[in-house]
C-alpha cells in the first residue's frame, strides 16, 4: 500500500482570472449581448392585439396547446415546425461553423453570454484581474467578505431574473409575476425558477469554461466540421516567433529594427492574450479544443501591437491554408451543400408556415360497435368528426358527405354548426346506408365540411370507410 | 485536504494514531460537497418534521404546524385540516383550471333544456365526453362499451329500435326508474305444433320466408285470445312501448338471434325457444345512484348512440 498513488477522479479547476480588454470584437460581443438580453428579458412584456387569445406577443400556452408568436398561432398539429426549426438550427450551425469556425460558441451561446455578464459583475465589484487575484490571496476580512458576498448576491439576482423571465414565456407575464410574488403561482413556475436560478448561477458563476470544455457536446462535434479553409483564431507564428523565437521588450530588443536584425519575432510575450482568454488557454500554442473563438485575444494583441505601432493582426482570424500562404476559399462543395440544404429546409418551413391550414378535419370511426343493423334493414356506422378552426374568426360549417349513393347523414339535432375562433369541436355523425342483405365488405367515402359566408376558406374533405356486416375485417 | 496532498503527493493521510508502534489508521475523509449535502438533508428533514405530518405518536401522529389546508369536501362543507395530499387532491379536483372549466360547462348543461343541449354543438361535445365516462362506469357492464348490448340478454342501444321508446323523455324515464321487461313462458300453454306455428307467423311479420299455412295457423293463435300475443305486441305486431314489447315487424331481433343464421329452420327454432321460455329482463333504477344532472347527460348520450327518436 505504501506505493499506492491516489489518482484524482477529475482535474481540479485551475482558477482563471480574466483580464478585461477593449477592441472591435469586444464591442461586437457587447452589442450581441445587449441585443440578446433585450430580446430575452423584454419580449415577454411586449403586448400584441388579437381577436381571440392572450394579448402577449410571445406566449407558449401549454395547457391550451397553442403557441402564440406575434401574428402566428401554432397549434398542436403544427408542432412538426419545431422539428423543422431544430433542423434548420443544426444546418445553420454546420454551415456557419464550416465557414467561420465556432462563431456560435464565441458570440451567441448563452453560456458565453451569461459568463460574460458574470465576469462583468465580478469586475465591477472586485476590480480587474490583478485586484481579484490579490483579493483571493488576501486573508479573511470584512471587506473581502463584503466584495465576495456582493458578487455572489448579484450573480444570484441575475440568475433569478433569468429564471423568472423564462417562466414568463409560458404564462401571461403581468399576471404571473404578481402571482409569483404573492405565492399564488403554479408549482411549476417556482420549480422552474429555482432550477434555472441554480443552473445559471452554477454554470455561469462557478463552472464557466468547464461547461465548454467538458460538458458541451456541441463544442466537441463542431471540430468535425472544420477543414483547412475554416476561419480560426490563430497566432501568426512566423511573424510572432521570427527565426529565434519571441522575446520580451528589453534592452537591445526594443525597436522593431533591432528585433528583426536579431531574428526575434514581433511577439513581446506580454501574456495579454492569455490573460483575457475566458477558457485560460494560450492561443500561441495553436488551435485547441478549448478555444471558443471569442476573439478576445485578437483584441488584446491588437491593442498591444497597435500601441507599439508594429501593425495589427499578429493574432487574427485566418485559416490553416491562409496561414500557410496558400489561397483559401469559402465556397467549398461542403459549404455549398450545407447552404443548399439549409435553403431548402428554410424555404420548406417558410412555405409550411405561410400555408398553415386554416381549418382542420379528421374523422375517427367509432368501432364499438363497428356497424349496427337498423329496423329497416339498413346499416349504420358512426363517426366522430374532429374539426378545428385556426383562424381568429368564428366560422359556420355544414357537414356533407360524398361517395355513398343514397346514404343518409345524421348529425343529430344541431341547429347550426358554429366553430368559434381558435377552437376545436367534436361532432358525432351517423351514416345510414344499404338495405340489401347481400351487401358485404366496406366502402370508401368522404366527409366534407363547407364553410359558410367565408370567402377566404375552402371546402375541406377527409376520407372515411363505411363497414358492412359479413366480411372478415 | 488539498493542502495536505500538495505536501506529499500520492500519500494517503493518516489520523496520526499509532498502535504497537507501526499500525496506523488511514484518514480518507468524505468529500466536503458530499458532507455538506448530507448536512443539508438533515436540516431539510428537521424543517419538514415541523411543517408536515411526520412522526407516529401512539395511535396518532404529529400533524405539522403553520401548514393547514382548506378544501371543500364532497358533502359541500368547508374543512380545514393539517396538510395532506388527499385534501390537496380534493382541492385540485374542485379548484383546478380544468375542473373550473368543466364546472362552468356543467352548469350550462344543467340549466339548459334537452332541446337546447341537442341543438348546441359545444354542449353536445361536452355532454358526450363526460357521459362516455359515466356510461363506461355504470352502463357498459351490461350494454357494452359502445352500447351494442348482448343479443338475448341486454338490448342494443346503438340501433334505432327502442323497446321502451326512444324519445328523450322515455330514455330519461328508463334510466331514472329502471325497467322490468316481461314476456310469459308459453311452454305450458302451447303444444309443439302451436309453438312452431306462432314462430312461423312471427317470422313472417318481418318478411322472413316461412310456410304460409303454418303462418296462417300461427296468426290465429297470435291475434286471438288463444295466445293473446297481441295484448302486448299489438295486432300489427309493432309492440306496445308501454309494455316494452318488441316490434316484431322490423329487422331487429333483440332476444332471438334470427339475423345470426341463414338457415330458416334454425331461425324458427330460435324464435320458438323464446316463446317457449318467455323473457324476464330487469334494468335497475339509477335515480338512487346517479344525480339528476348525471342522468341528464346519460339520457342525451344514450339518445344519440343510435340516433334517438
Amino acid at each position: 500500500m505504501s506505493d499506492a498513488v491516489e489518482q484524482p477522479l477529475y482535474q481540479a479547476r485551475i482558477p482563471i482570472y480574466t483580464r478585461s480588454v477593449k477592441g472591435h470584437f469586444r464591442n461586437l460581443k457587447w452589442g450581441i449581448l445587449g441585443l440578446a438580453y433585450s430580446v430575452y428579458f423584454l419580449l415577454p412584456w411586449l403586448r400584441w392585439e388579437r381577436n381571440v387569445g392572450p394579448d402577449q406577443a410571445v406566449l407558449f400556452d401549454i395547457s391550451a396547446r397553442k403557441f402564440y408568436l406575434f401574428g402566428l398561432v401554432v397549434h398542436a398539429q403544427d408542432l412538426f415546425w419545431l422539428a423543422g426549426l431544430l433542423m434548420i438550427a443544426a444546418l445553420l450551425l454546420f454551415f456557419v461553423t464550416g465557414i467561420a469556425g465556432r462563431v456560435f460558441c464565441g458570440y451567441f451561446c448563452f453560456q458565453t453570454l451569461w459568463t460574460d455578464l458574470y465576469m462583468l459583475i465580478e469586475r465591477l465589484v472586485q476590480g480587474d484581474r490583478v485586484a481579484r487575484i490579490r483579493l483571493d490571496k488576501a486573508p479573511r476580512s470584512v471587506g473581502k467578505l463584503l466584495r465576495k458576498g456582493t458578487t455572489h448576491l448579484l450573480w444570484l439576482l441575475a440568475a433569478f431574473l433569468t429564471g423568472l423571465t423564462f417562466t414568463l414565456y409560458w404564462e401571461d407575464a403581468p399576471r404571473l409575476i404578481v402571482e409569483w410574488f404573492t405565492g399564488k403561482a403554479p408549482f411549476a413556475a417556482y420549480a422552474t425558477v429555482l432550477f434555472l436560478t441554480a443552473t445559471t448561477y452554477v454554470m455561469a458563476g462557478l463552472a464557466r469554461e468547464q461547461v465548454c470544455t467538458y460538458m458541451c457536446p456541441y463544442a466537441r462535434f463542431q471540430a468535425v466540421m472544420f477543414d483547412a479553409d475554416t476561419r480560426i483564431v490563430a497566432y501568426d507564428a512566423a511573424r510572432g516567433e521570427g527565426r529565434s523565437g519571441r522575446h520580451r521588450v528589453a534592452r537591445s530588443f526594443k525597436t522593431h529594427e533591432e528585433r528583426q536584425q536579431q531574428g526575434i519575432g514581433d511577439c513581446i510575450d506580454c501574456g495579454y492574450c492569455v490573460q483575457v482568454c475566458p477558457t485560460g488557454i494560450d492561443i500561441r500554442n495553436g488551435l485547441q479544443v478549448q478555444c471558443i473563438s471569442c476573439a478576445l485575444c485578437i483584441d488584446a494583441c491588437d491593442t498591444i501591437m497597435g500601441s507599439l505601432g508594429w501593425g495589427r493582426g499578429l493574432v487574427r482570424y485566418t485559416s490553416e491554408k491562409q496561414a500557410a500562404g496558400q489561397p483559401s476559399r469559402i465556397w467549398k462543395p461542403r459549404t455549398i451543400g450545407y447552404g443548399l440544404v439549409l435553403l431548402v429546409a428554410a424555404s420548406a418551413l417558410a412555405w409550411s408556415v405561410g400555408n398553415q391550414a386554416p381549418l382542420e378535419l379528421s374523422v375517427v370511426q367509432l368501432r364499438q360497435p363497428l356497424f349496427v343493423r337498423l329496423s329497416d334493414g339498413r346499416i349504420q356506422n358512426s363517426y366522430e368528426l374532429h374539426m378545428e378552426n385556426k383562424t381568429d374568426q368564428p366560422v359556420d360549417l355544414v357537414i356533407m358527405m360524398r361517395g355513398l349513393a343514397g346514404a343518409q347523414l345524421d348529425v343529430g339535432k344541431l341547429a347550426s354548426l358554429e366553430l368559434p375562433a381558435q377552437r376545436s369541436l367534436r361532432v358525432l355523425a351517423r351514416v345510414r346506408w344499404g338495405s340489401s342483405q347481400d351487401l358485404k365488405g366496406s366502402r370508401s367515402f368522404a366527409f366534407n365540411i363547407v364553410p359558410q359566408r367565408r370567402t377566404d376558406l375552402g371546402m375541406l374533405s377527409a376520407p372515411a370507410t363505411f363497414y358492412l356486416p359479413g366480411a372478415d375485417y | 485536504m488539498s493542502d495536505a496532498k500538495a505536501k506529499s503527493p500520492g500519500a494517503v493521510q493518516t489520523t496520526g494514531h499509532a498502535w504497537d508502534g507501526d499500525i496506523q489508521e488511514f484518514n480518507n475523509p468524505l468529500p466536503s460537497w458530499w458532507l455538506w449535502g448530507f448536512y443539508a438533508t438533515v436540516v431539510f428533514a428537521l424543517i419538514y418534521w415541523v411543517l408536515y405530518p411526520a412522526w407516529p405518536v401512539g395511535g396518532s401522529f404529529t400533524k405539522g404546524v403553520l401548514n393547514d389546508i382548506t378544501f371543500v369536501d364532497s358533502d359541500g362543507s368547508v374543512k380545514t385540516t393539517h396538510w395532506n395530499t388527499r385534501a390537496l387532491l380534493i382541492r385540485d379536483l374542485k379548484e383546478g383550471k380544468e375542473a373550473r372549466l368543466s364546472q362552468e360547462y356543467m352548469s350550462r348543461v344543467s340549466a339548459a333544456g334537452y332541446a337546447e343541449i341537442l341543438a348546441d354543438p359545444e354542449m353536445m361535445a361536452f355532454t358526450r365526453s363526460v357521459a362516455k365516462g359515466l356510461f363506461g362506469d355504470n352502463c357498459a357492464a351490461c350494454h357494452g362499451a359502445g352500447g351494442q348490448g348482448v343479443i338475448g340478454l341486454f338490448p342494443n342501444l346503438a340501433d334505432d329500435a327502442w323497446l321502451w321508446g326512444g324519445s328523450i323523455e322515455a330514455v330519461s324515464t328508463t334510466i331514472t326508474e329502471g325497467r322490468y321487461g316481461f314476456m310469459p313462458a308459453f311452454r305450458d300453454t302451447f303444444n309443439d305444433q302451436q309453438l312452431s306455428d306462432v314462430a312461423s307467423y312471427v317470422l313472417s311479420l318481418s318478411g322472413q320466408e316461412t310456410d304460409a299455412t303454418a303462418s296462417a295457423r300461427g296468426e290465429k293463435i297470435f291475434q286471438t285470445e288463444q295466445g293473446g300475443c297481441y295484448y302486448c305486441h299489438t295486432h300489427a305486431g309493432t309492440g306496445l312501448k308501454s309494455q316494452g314489447a318488441a316490434n316484431l315487424t322490423d329487422q331487429i331481433w333483440t332476444i332471438a338471434d334470427v339475423n345470426g343464421t341463414d338457415d330458416p329452420a334454425s331461425k324458427k327454432e330460435r324464435v320458438e325457444r323464446v316463446i317457449r321460455n318467455g323473457v324476464q329482463r330487469r334494468m335497475p333504477r339509477w335515480s338512487e345512484r346517479l344525480s339528476p344532472d348525471q342522468i341528464k347527460l346519460l339520457t342525451v348520450y344514450v339518445h344519440e348512440l343510435g340516433g334517438g327518436q
